[in-house]
């Protein structure tokens, strides 16, 4: 299973060491997203995450198989917390293999700038003021498109 | 014709309900009609859609445009713009 949606911690170091025992994988690329302890200007103490059980999948597994069409990769694997956590957990995980390290690196970018505007998972934070919904950035959207350009 | 409706997020607690069952008045054919629908109930909906900026939909479960249309037992989420990552 290529995509996983958990209230687990996930281990970076045991997902790594199964996907490069294919003895084809030259490259993995790995990028690992992580709660800070603030947050425009405000101190984080906490999040939640939300999201929409059964859109969040099908929209991570679209996010997948449009990287598999663009690069040569051989795996992706993409799991993304659930519920609360706090600063210096660790909340998203996107790993890629490939034969080389140009097309592990490229996929495992697009899919988090993918994943940013199109997979439904909000953040709510808990401040000093009280508890806030996470704004979107409008730098996700541009990070977004420069794929579209390519 | 019959629909259900999801809200999440800051929509969701707005509203004050996670999902509902809503029949639709005659002439809602697309997203847009249906947003345009919910606003005319009344509170919560009126301010609940005016003070989320930029709601996003989908229908079943894919994000949507305003044009997207709309049929019978299809599932149309209303959201704010999505903060994962």
């Amino acid at each position: 299973m290529s995509v996983r949606v958990q209230r687990e911690l996930f281990d970076v170091g045991a997902e790594i060491a199964q996907l490069r025992a294919d003895p084809r994988v030259g490259a993995v690329a790995s990028f690992v997203g992580v709660v800070r302890d603030v947050n425009d200007d405000a101190a984080v103490a906490a999040m939640t995450l939300e999201h929409y059980p059964g859109m969040t999948e099908k929209s991570l597994e679209a996010i997948v198989e449009q990287a598999r069409s663009r690069w040569n990769v051989y795996e992706i694997l993409v799991i993304h917390r659930i519920g609360e956590l706090r600063p210096t957990d660790p909340i998203v995980l996107v790993i890629v293999t490939s034969a080389h390290r140009g097309d592990a690196f490229a996929a495992c970018q697009f899919v988090m700038d993918y994943l940013k505007t199109d997979a439904p998972f909000w953040k709510k934070e808990a401040t000093p003021e009280g508890a806030r919904w996470v704004e979107a950035r409008d730098s996700d959207g541009a990070a977004r498109e420069r794929w579209e350009r390519k | 014709m019959k629909l259900r409706v999801r809200y999440f997020a800051a929509l969701r607690e707005r509203i004050g309900r996670s999902e509902e069952t809503v029949e639709v008045p005659e002439g809602v054919a697309t997203v847009s009609d249906l947003r345009r629908a919910l606003i005319a109930r009344g509170e919560p909906w009126t301010s609940a859609f005016a003070e989320t900026r930029r709601v996003r939909a989908a229908v079943d479960q894919a994000m949507a445009g305003d044009d997207a249309p709309l049929r019978e037992g299809v599932e149309v989420a209303f959201f704010p713009p999505v903060t994962g990552g």
